[in-house]
């Protein structure tokens, strides 16, 4: 099996994977990083969302032989203490129900503060395309909203 | 020697209480708390561990889908037992004797284990309490419990919990112990995040997709492509050669593939060479539609509820107006695909997973492995949304068959392909409404549906509140399987009845809530037939949102709906504001008023209500399952729609009705009534009846 250096989370890391392997997997199985989530497998759900050179990407879907050494973060390493902004604001509005698209949502709307600091609901609607089945979209906004004023402060 | 200390102590509890109320003794054999409370004094029943230490372990015993019971379960207790919450660490309890119904679904976890939960902290608060009196030597009534002390009042001597523990665990275990006044609650009805926020947004590993155990291989299952087609003969020769697979196992009618990766499974998978035959028909969802319009133009042959005399009342009616409303297949499409965990030897079997009824997983394995059902250990992890599928045990059971065939562990994996074509789905239907007006009078009422499978329950409302009333229901046979979708049943009959309702408030040219607070009042005041709702619960939820969202006045651009459902004993009502963008509705905001009884979580219910209003969006909005010669044509989230957050409303403002009556369910009661309330907006906007889900297919 062809072997891979990857840089996640900022180490170097060495998988040995089949080529077509997506990234998802390699993080899941191989890296033991299980807080990315497999959800569809065809990047419409949004689960596996991690960060590539700090864009939001759908790690469902990139072979990990195209990963190269692009940085790749996960949400385990999204901060150091688990207290980003988002973090903060989504343990403070209690948005989860299930929880297991959380992960991927963070992901997700993180990639967005840094390319937005203080986006409007309209670049939220424009950005942020995860589905949640258990309908906790409207404290995930409200969440977005406070980290953004969380970030300012 | 701790763990020797430990269970000295709970056995002399034990024989004391000859086996009281809710004592087990494998409870000690639960490793999964082990590490959380070392050292445990003290643990009167199986709900609560107490530490020398103070530490304090309460289980929750139902498992958690999103519903939110790891919190609201563990606060009763906690509640009873006059504890700071902060210091409380929870765990979901594995499924085992002595916790009762170890069920989600039904919306009951609350609503069943209210009381027993409260006498669970209870008792231990009062066998605490006697423990200080007995050091203090003081009357039992001068000492009271708080944030885990008991204090002598006159004395101002206190105690913690801790050091109470040992010598708590030697007295009686009290048969009733005195619960709270409800009027002294201080912790419940307070908002208290989820206990898994914080690993929940860190990424830590809380699913059974998570699972990883030393030996394990993972498991990817081929399945028939099309409900009533059969395994005939499988070729594996390529499967095999592919890196990583490590065995192939052949089941009933399904062939897995075991390797050392989820991806080298998946590979193992499509490598493989089977022949299914179709040895049922192969049914399509046209053929069902078109045989549901058949059995409702030839009527049941007897109906589910009959009052008064429909035919004569519509003999006298000025205008008999009819409208037919059909709704589709629908997948449950849980985050979190199917999987799970199963660990199967001669001896004892070890089962781990996503389910909602651990119980029947277990009783299933133990008959077809032909293994006692004591020797088979089952709990689940946190879940990633249940919403009825795991009511059925088609993963669970079909992880042990695996691992007993391939003689080693094996963590099952389902893909969303394989989740959408193996379901057991919210079953499509049809239905006609027909009613009979005079003037300004609605004088009858006539609904009938036909189901895949299961008929329509005809007591709802407007039964009860009107004298001419008849419904029927018919359940269509079919191979492609249905089975419970939250709020089962009340999920499409309150869309097609409430909108059916609102178009006959229109056709009175009556406002659409004063009318019902008029028929819930005529079924106070003279109830026809079988009443099975409160009337005035009713009035309570219309009442409210019709002040919260200022019902009567107008904002230009939002055009808005209404509708009102009782469902799981609860009763809601909501308003649903849209504006038009480029003529397709954009949902702005819902209001939602509840009557629930008491409120456990008011963060953890008001977050159920906002997320059913949203769910319930979703599904009158976008997606739905057809079958083609067996097989489902929407395979995965491309064309199986859910709503995104750019389709959600910006808010939904939840209010409850204040009560001092015992819980009743959450989990599903509010998606219901959304679609009516969503359709009646859409004609508020456009004059347009929507009448057929999903919605945004009828909107051009």
């Amino acid at each position: 099996m062809p072997k891979y250096t990857l840089f996640v989370n900022g180490q170097s890391m060495t998988v040995e994977a089949e080529a077509d392997t997506p990234l998802l997997w390699v993080l899941r199985d191989n890296l033991n990083l299980v807080g990315t989530k497999f959800g569809c497998g065809v990047a419409q759900c949004g689960a596996c969302t991690v960060h590539m050179n700090d864009v939001a990407l759908r790690s469902c879907s990139l072979p990990v032989s195209a990963v190269g050494l692009n940085k790749i973060v996960t949400i385990e390493a999204l901060s150091p203490k688990g207290d980003h902004p988002l973090q903060q604001a989504w343990e403070e509005l209690d948005v989860a129900q299930c929880g297991y698209c959380q992960a991927g949502q963070i992901m997700s709307a993180a990639a967005l503060l840094k390319k937005i600091p203080n986006p409007t609901d309209k670049d939220i609607d424009d950005n942020i395309s995860n589905i949640c089945r258990c309908g906790t979209q409207v404290r995930i906004r409200k969440a977005i909203h406070l980290a953004a004023k969380k970030q300012v402060k | 020697m701790k763990q020797e200390l430990t269970r000295r102590n709970f056995l002399r509890v034990s024989a004391i209480t000859g086996g009281g109320m809710m004592l087990s003794l494998s409870f000690l054999n639960n490793t999964a708390n082990a590490e959380t409370v070392a050292d445990t004094a003290f643990s009167p029943n199986v709900y609560i561990k107490i530490g020398t230490d103070g530490s304090i372990l309460i289980l929750a015993p139902n498992p958690e889908i999103g519903q939110g019971v790891k919190t609201s379960l563990p606060m009763i207790v906690a509640e009873e037992l006059c504890v700071d919450w902060k210091k409380v660490q929870v765990e979901l309890a594995p499924l085992q004797a002595g916790f009762g119904r170890q069920t989600a679904g039904g919306s009951g976890s609350v609503r069943g284990r209210f009381t027993d939960l409260r006498k669970a902290g209870a008792t231990a608060r009062e066998m605490l309490v006697a423990a200080a009196a007995q050091t203090w030597s003081v009357p039992f009534t001068e000492c009271v419990a708080e944030d885990g002390m008991v204090l002598h009042k006159s004395s101002g001597k206190k105690l913690a919990y801790g050091d109470l523990a040992a010598k708590a665990a030697t007295l009686e275990v009290p048969k009733n112990p005195t619960l709270k006044d409800s009027k002294d609650f201080k912790f419940l009805g307070t908002r208290v995040k989820d206990v898994d926020a914080h690993k929940i947004v860190t990424g830590q590993p809380l699913y059974g997709i998570d699972t990883r155990k030393e030996g394990m291989l993972y498991a990817m299952v081929s399945r028939p492509p099309a409900y009533g087609k059969t395994l005939i003969s499988v070729d594996d020769t390529a499967a095999l050669k592919v890196n990583g697979v490590k065995q192939v196992v052949k089941l009933k009618n399904s062939v897995a593939v075991l390797a050392t990766s989820t991806w080298a499974a998946k590979k193992g998978r499509e490598a493989l060479v089977i022949q299914w035959d179709a040895k049922e028909k192969l049914e399509n969802s046209i053929e069902q539609f078109a045989a549901f319009k058949e059995m409702i133009d030839k009527g049941a042959t007897a109906p589910s509820r009959k009052d008064g005399d429909w035919e004569a009342a519509q003999k006298q009616a000025a205008k008999t107006i009819e409208a037919i409303f059909e709704l589709p297949t629908l997948s449950h499409g849980q985050m979190e695909p199917l999987n799970f965990y199963a660990d199967v030897r001669e001896d004892k079997v070890e089962l781990f997973g996503p389910t909602q009824v651990p119980d029947s997983v277990r009783k299933q394995v133990a008959d077809l492995l032909k293994i006692a059902e004591d020797k088979i250990s089952i709990s689940s992890p946190r879940q990633g949304g249940g919403f009825g599928r795991k009511l059925m045990t088609d993963n669970g059971v079909e992880a042990a068959l695996i691992s007993a065939a391939a003689k080693c562990p094996v963590q099952v994996q389902w893909t969303r392909e394989d989740d959408m074509q193996n379901d057991f789905y919210r079953p499509a239907e049809m239905y006609r409404y027909r009613a009979a007006i005079a003037g300004d009078k609605l004088l009858a009422w006539h609904q009938s549906g036909v189901g895949i499978g299961r008929a329509i329950r005809g007591d709802s409302y407007v039964a009860g509140a009107i004298d001419n009333y008849l419904s029927e229901g018919q359940g269509l046979k079919s191979n492609t399987p249905t089975g419970w979708w939250r709020a089962p049943g009340a999920n499409t009959l309150a869309f097609v009845a409430e909108t059916f309702m609102d178009e006959v408030c229109t056709e009175l040219k009556v406002d659409p809530i004063a009318y019902r607070l008029q028929m819930f009042e005529a079924a106070k005041q003279k109830p026809v037939g079988k009443l099975d709702y409160n009337p005035d619960k009713y009035k309570s939820v219309v009442e409210l949102v019709a002040k919260m969202s200022n019902w009567g006045t107008k904002t230009p651009g939002i055009f808005r709906g209404f509708a009102t459902w009782f469902s799981f004993n609860t009763y809601v009502a909501q308003v649903v504001d849209i504006k038009l963008e480029k003529g397709k509705p954009k949902v702005v905001k819902v209001y939602c008023a509840v009557n629930c009884g008491r409120v456990i979580n008011l963060s953890g219910a008001e977050n159920q209500i906002q997320g059913a209003v949203v769910d319930g969006i979703c599904h009158a909005m976008f997606p739905k399952v057809t079958f083609v010669n067996g097989a489902v044509v929407e395979k995965n989230f491309y064309s199986y729609n859910m709503l995104k957050i750019k389709d959600a409303p910006l808010d939904v403002a939840v209010q409850f009705v204040a009560s001092e009556e015992a819980p009743t369910g959450l989990g599903e009661p509010a998606l219901p009534p959304v679609a009516a309330a969503l359709s009646s907006a859409i004609f508020a906007a456009t004059g347009k009846r929507i009448r057929k889900m999903p919605f945004a297919e009828q909107m051009g």
